[in-house]
């Protein structure tokens, strides 16, 4: 516990941690949004979302092995990923849309085992990151430091939170996957391709990962093993701001990741892992007591 | 009657095994912990019908307590190994006991997910614990006795395990409580207001599960030679994920489901092994994709609509 009074003997200390973690929270929001996005409107946990993020990693890693900076391979490992989650949905998802949530949940764990060993396999399981070469910007003599990049990746992250809104709210196909989300059978009599719309969704959610993905390449590392962190990250971001409501998802991403680097800093790097997994647990069991507090149903 | 022939017969034929066989005693003896995982695992998640990711946790519990008991105690060997599994198994249950009361409250996928997390956090918090090794591991003592004997021993230790589980769940699926466990997958909320008290049914059901897992956990501690946090005990990769796989291939919910799927499993995994240098885990994602997708029902519950009557039902009107 000494690390916990260095916390209230070094004033800045706090500001900083409290900096990088509204930062990289951003980030964490662009997957939960994906999965928020894809739970409302097919009814799917994705258990592989943090594998798409771990593949938009690899994707800006690649791109950056080929001379392309990193930003740009942001946009490039989104179009990738988009591409790759449309034939995920037209190969594997579109069996489990209208099945029960646990052949889903099953699938897609499944999914989520073999991208990572796919992943493992052609890739290696070495540790990777793309350089972004933007170096780290310095505060009052360097007490506070923050690297460039996160703040680029947190105007990224905010930038295509913004986009996807203001597609949902403005577009066509924005319009129609809000319609399917609230009644799939309706939007259907009224001759909306919900088949399409499913598959347009399930890829616009791939992209937002590959995008999530590519940032995480550049401001930290990517690895085979990355992605069930993230699926849990996202998971527990949605079940705290719950379906549809952007301004809470970014909120609970930032307060997520603002925790996740105190209880880092306080227990060691070791246990920032556990303590993600541990407070998954804990918040679902909170989150029972609560509603049941108020007797409504856990459906 | 016949059955109980059946039961007996081949329960001589699996004694006799590993004199008949005897290069394949570890094999064999991985066999029955692969079926006590598949077998406990469909308790909750083919019976009860709550999938879940992170049954790991009580196997890992008992091999690490089974392990410390046996460092610190200061016992001999089998005694020290028998209070450890004994240990392993009580505080698998505790900690099931435990857990089940926060956990088994969510229903269906929030008990997947919140499971599935848990699994990982106890290997990351044991490969952190001064205490138990950290990331180093844990090595049980070396067994005492002649060349060879260890691994008869390992054999029949699991053997037992394993026949241990069988007849308990065969009597539980067979009475009220399997009833309950049933009425508890197929309808919840229905089940709670026909009076059933569904959580206390839900937290047994899984300590029972947490008590074999945390036996073979000691076993299989002791069999490896080796504990690792994350490879050997709360191997979510491995065991976590092949006690899923091996109870939807036999055919979930079903009593021998399980079985068939282990055996088949556990054979065939040789053949990846062999013959899949490498790329084994990419099948093992492969093969649970197709499974759940094409395969759902598994061996057992196609067999059952491919011949009905062998199974008790009658085709109506055909």
């Amino acid at each position: 516990m000494d690390n916990l009074r260095l916390l209230f003997d070094a004033p800045l200390l706090p500001v900083q941690l409290l900096l990088d973690g509204v930062l990289i929270g951003a980030i964490f929001a662009l997957a939960a949004l994906g999965m928020a996005l894809v739970w409302g409107v097919m009814g799917i946990i994705n258990v592989a979302q943090g594998e798409l993020v771990m593949l938009g990693g690899y994707a800006a890693y690649f791109l950056y092995r080929a001379g392309i900076h990193p930003l740009f391979g942001v946009p490039l490992a989104a179009a990738l990923l988009f591409c790759l989650g449309w034939a995920l949905y037209r190969s594997l998802i579109f069996r489990v849309v209208d099945q029960d949530l646990f052949i889903s949940i099953l699938a897609t764990f499944g999914l989520s085992i073999l991208l990572q060993q796919l992943a493992n396999a052609f890739f290696g399981a070495d540790v990777r990151t793309a350089e972004s070469g933007f170096g780290t910007w310095a505060v009052r003599g360097g007490a506070i430091t923050i690297a460039r990049i996160k703040l680029v990746a947190f105007g990224a992250a905010l930038l295509t939170g913004g986009v996807l809104v203001l597609f949902l709210k403005s577009s066509r196909l924005g319009q129609a996957i809000r319609a399917t989300a609230q009644n799939a059978r309706a939007a259907r009599v009224m001759g909306v391709d919900t088949d399409r719309v499913y598959a347009r969704t399930f890829a616009i959610n791939a992209a937002i990962c590959g995008a999530s993905g590519a940032l995480v390449a550049m401001t930290w590392i990517v690895h085979p093993y990355l992605g069930l962190p993230y699926t849990v990250r996202s998971f527990m971001i949605v079940i705290v701001a719950g379906l549809g409501n952007l301004q809470a998802v970014l909120a609970s991403a930032v307060a997520l990741g603002v925790a996740e680097n105190f209880a880092g800093f306080i227990f060691g790097a070791e246990y920032q892992t556990a303590f993600v997994f541990t407070l998954l647990v804990v918040i679902l069991v909170l989150r029972r007591f609560w509603l049941s507090r108020q007797r409504r149903y856990l459906a | 009657m016949k059955s109980v022939l059946g039961y007996v017969c081949a329960g001589a034929l699996l004694l006799a095994l590993p004199l008949l066989a005897p290069t394949y005693q570890t094999q064999l003896a991985f066999l029955w912990v692969m079926i006590v995982l598949a077998l406990t695992w469909d308790l909750l998640g083919g019976q009860m019908g709550y999938n879940s990711f992170g049954n790991i946790v009580f196997f890992g519990i008992g091999m690490y307590a089974c392990a410390v008991v046996q460092r610190d105690a200061g016992l001999g060997y089998f005694a020290g190994l028998f209070l450890g599994m004994g240990c392993g198994g009580a505080l698998a249950v505790a900690a099931a006991a435990f857990l089940g009361a926060g956990i088994l409250g969510l229903r269906g996928h929030y008990f997947a997910i919140a499971t599935l997390g848990l699994g990982i956090a106890a290997g990351e918090l044991a490969s952190g614990w001064e205490f138990i090794g950290a990331g180093g591991g844990m090595v049980p003592p070396l067994f005492p006795g002649a060349l060879g004997g260890r691994e008869r021993f390992f054999y029949y230790l699991c053997f037992a395990i394993a026949a241990a589980t069988f007849p308990v769940l065969r009597w539980l699926y067979a009475g009220r409580f399997g009833l309950a466990l049933n009425a508890i997958r197929d309808d919840e909320d229905k089940a709670e207001a026909m009076g059933l008290r569904t959580t206390r049914y839900k937290i047994t059901a899984w300590c029972i599960c947490a008590f074999f897992l945390g036996l073979a956990g000691g076993a299989v501690g002791n069999l490896t030679g080796f504990i690792d946090p994350r490879e050997v005990a709360f191997a979510g990769s491995t065991y976590g994920v092949w006690m899923v796989l091996m109870a939807i291939l036999g055919g979930k919910g079903t009593l021998f489901g399980p079985v068939l799927g282990a055996v088949i499993f556990h054979l065939t995994k040789e053949l990846f092994w062999t013959y899949l240098l490498g790329w084994q885990r990419v099948a093992l994602g492969l093969l649970i994709v197709v499974i759940v997708v094409f395969f759902p029902t598994g061996i057992l519950g196609w067999a059952r609509v491919r011949w009905p009557e062998r199974f008790g039902h009658r085709v109506e009107g055909a």
